[in-house]
């Protein structure tokens, strides 16, 4: 589904990423550790587009596409989801209205008429539901006065609205309660499928208790230096990143 | 729909720009006594109309052109501008097909459709519309309806005609000639607008609505509205105005006069579109115009909603005058500009009545290389006791090459009062944008959820036809200013 060969990026003339391979197949999910500013947000980032960030080198394939020739919105259309490190407020703009645009936008890229309303509101109720999020917080202003938490789940409440093929959730754990964090992890994975796949970059090991991922990688310095099965987040756990600084000699 | 809406906003051009090929009949160019006896004669005014006209040219010639606004733009050249413009033939229309052909295809490219309004008038029809081309008002519809109810709906020449002891009594009550430069130009010259008069108890059954169009060039226009709620009336009343796009400079000087009675209650939508000149600031509408109304007895309202997305130049504060006891007062204004564009805006708001009430709300955008400037004043009077009124400026500002500031003045001369104002200046984000897009919604669909998302408060006091069209301009209006 997702390919990354030898990806280096940079903003402000200076280098981020310095050449990121990885390779994330549909049903799968994997997780992304790493040390503050190794360059997670930055990789998801580029992944989903964002102008200010230069790719210098490498390749990214996004279901057989191109993902690089992509604009940001079509990379969406496509189906990569981004549920943000920190989710934006748009004063104003209704939650509801929102998704409906973007979900319309979507279906239109696909060649599909708008949603019914009363389908929509159907499935509104229904993801609602799924990710436990308040009927209040449907109808406010995207993200306008949410609380951290909030903002965090109003991220997952999107994506299960949205459907998409590629979720990348940056941090989606932090800020999160006990029992929202596992009724998040419940949302993910329930919309986990064959067809879909889930990167996860998140900081704690708790997180992958309830999100079980099938590879982690461990992203140091612009560079994904180590991946291994899910215990190796829980070695990380325990030693920290020092280990690993040893092992690649930096 | 949608997509035609969207295609509309890629299309991004200022949609009315085309002119009319309509003969006119016009005064020749410059302004003296003897142009506004043309002016008068041209319109059959009765004697003290003229006098009227006159002292108020003899005033004008005693004053200067204010600077106080935060504006710059080359004087306009008195002389240099037609003051009467008729398109020929100018003929009382009695039915659709004594219109110039060449007319009503003006309306429809304006989105006006009059066999759409007879097709309705049968059934339930909710706009009457006057519009004024030019020097003169060309169509007003539901005439007959209204009347039936005692509504007096027509333009301001017929007005002159019809109602001379109305248009005595209250013409100049509110903005005397007196008043300011502009004013004292437009009482000298006008030459056409709307006149609306509410009889007691009753409420309008439709929105009334003004169309204003200036086509022929090197003309100005100068109309005047006038409304009168008597006591316990209710009108909703919308202006809409354009302009074709035209290299020169062209001055609208307006004057619209608001008085409520008793328990009666104006709400005045505009959406106000002139040409504003190209991407270099070339050409465009200098909008001078002076609005005004007064609650002159207890309980009565007046509110104005302006969406103001054209001209190149604007100088505007639609007022309000408490002076009947509990009277309310509201702005609601959305002042968009783009490119080279300029407005200084706002409103005065003058408690003189006890436990008189105002509410100003203000959201300015400012893209391109554009200056926007809110401009307001609260005034409580000795003796207005228990006055209040809360205020709220917000600047939007897209890009960094553009200005927003805002001078509110407050007097209180009375204790009691309680006076609120809240500011915030914020910018549309690049973050904001982001996040739109990686949802799947392009650039510009993205500026206009924001845009409207943040005009919202206004947008919702404006009737429904008149807000689905104030949305999709100001999309086409900031158009291409981010991203
Ligand atoms: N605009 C910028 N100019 C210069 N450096 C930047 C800019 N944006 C990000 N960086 C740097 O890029 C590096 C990677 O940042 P990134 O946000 O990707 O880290 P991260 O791995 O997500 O960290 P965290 O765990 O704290 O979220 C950091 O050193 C950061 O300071
Ligand atoms: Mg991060």
């Amino acid at each position: 589904m997702l390919s990354i060969k030898n990806l280096h990026a940079s903003i402000g003339g200076k280098e981020i990423l310095k050449g990121i391979n990885l390779e994330v197949k549909a049903g799968e999910v994997h997780a992304i550790m790493g040390p503050n500013g190794s360059g997670k947000s930055t990789l998801s980032a580029v992944l989903a587009g964002r102008e200010d960030y230069e790719v210098t080198e490498g390749s990214i394939t996004f279901n057989g596409k191109n993902l690089l020739e992509l604009s940001p919105e079509d990379r969406a259309r496509e189906g990569i989801f981004l549920a943000f490190q920190y989710p934006i407020e748009i004063p104003g703009v209704s939650n509801v209205n929102f998704l409906k645009t973007a979900l319309n936008e979507i279906r239109a890229y696909k060649g599909l008429e708008p949603m019914e309303a009363k389908d929509f509101l159907a499935r509104l109720k229904e993801k609602q539901k799924l990710v436990e999020l308040d009927g209040k917080l449907a109808n406010r202003s995207v993200n306008e006065g949410f609380s951290g938490g909030e903002k965090k789940r109003n991220e997952i409440f999107q994506m299960a609205m949205l459907d998409p093929c590629l979720a990348i959730l940056d941090e989606t754990d932090s800020g999160l309660d006990i029992d929202a964090l596992r009724i998040v992890a419940g949302g993910v994975n329930k919309l986990k499928s064959k067809d879909n796949a889930t990167i996860v970059i998140t900081h704690y090991q708790r997180l992958l208790d309830y999100i079980v991922p099938d590879v982690v990688h461990v992203l140091f310095n612009g560079k994904i230096v180590k991946s291994g099965p899910k215990e190796l987040a829980l070695e990380l756990e325990e030693k920290g990143y020092d280990f690993i600084k040893e092992e690649v000699g930096a | 729909m949608a997509n035609e809406i969207l295609e509309d906003q890629i299309g991004g051009e200022y949609k009315y720009g085309f002119v009319t090929d309509i003969e006119a009949d016009n005064a020749p160019k410059g302004l003296n006594e003897d142009i506004i006896r043309f002016i008068s004669k041209k319109k059959n005014e009765p004697e003290w109309m003229l006098e009227y006209r006159l002292k108020a040219f003899r005033y004008w010639l005693t004053l200067e052109e204010p600077h106080w606004a935060h504006v710059s733009y080359t004087k306009p050249n008195f002389q240099d501008i037609i003051y009467y413009s008729a398109p020929k033939p100018k003929v009382q229309l009695n039915s659709l097909d004594e219109v110039d052909p060449e007319l009503l295809k003006t309306f429809e490219k304006l989105g006006i459709s009059i066999e759409e309004q007879k097709r309705l008038s049968g059934v339930e029809s909710r706009i009457a519309v006057d519009i004024v081309m030019d020097s003169v008002s060309v169509k007003t519809t539901f005439k007959e309806t209204l009347s039936e109810k005692g509504i007096i709906f027509c333009s301001f020449g017929e007005a002159v005609q019809e109602h001379p002891e109305l248009i005595k009594k209250y013409m100049g009550s509110v903005v005397p000639y007196t008043d300011n430069f502009y004013a004292a130009l437009n009482s000298a010259v006008f030459t056409d607008g709307s006149f609306c008069y509410i009889p007691k108890g009753v409420r309008c059954p439709m929105e009334l609505s003004t169309y204003f169009r200036i086509n022929a060039s090197g003309t100005g226009q100068f109309e005047r509205t006038l409304i009168i709620a008597d006591e316990g009336g209710y009108v909703s009343y919308l202006e809409g105005c354009t302009a074709p796009m035209r290299d020169e400079n062209q001055l609208h000087a307006a004057v619209v006069e608001i008085v409520t009675h008793k328990n009666a209650e104006v709400k005045y939508s505009t959406v106000q579109n002139w040409y504003p000149g190209d991407k270099e600031g070339k050409g465009g509408i200098f909008n001078f115009v002076t609005k005004r109304g007064i609650c002159l007895e207890d309980n009565s309202k007046i509110s104005w909603t302006q969406v103001e997305t054209g001209s190149a130049v604007t100088w505007k504060y639609p007022s309000v005058i408490l002076k009947g006891d509990n009277s309310v007062g509201e702005f609601y204004s959305v002042a968009v500009t783009n490119n080279y564009q300029q407005a200084d805006t706002g409103t005065k708001m003058m408690h003189l009545g006890k436990n008189t009430r105002s509410t100003i709300i203000s959201k300015g955008i400012s893209a391109g290389f554009s200056n926007n400037s809110y401009r307001g004043l609260v005034r409580i009077a000795k003796g207005a006791s228990n006055a209040r009124n809360f205020s709220q400026c917000d600047s939007l500002l897209m890009g960094d090459k553009c200005g927003a500031h805002t001078f509110p003045y407050i007097e209180i001369k009375d204790k009691s009062a309680v006076v609120e104002h809240e500011a915030t200046t914020s910018k549309i984000g690049e973050d904001q944008l982001f996040y739109c897009k990686q949802r799947g919604i392009d650039n510009e669909k993205a500026i206009g959820l924001i845009v409207n998302g943040y005009c919202k408060e206004v947008l919702n006091k404006l009737p429904m036809e008149f807000a689905v069209e104030a949305q999709k301009l100001l999309a086409v209006s900031l158009e291409g200013s981010v991203g």
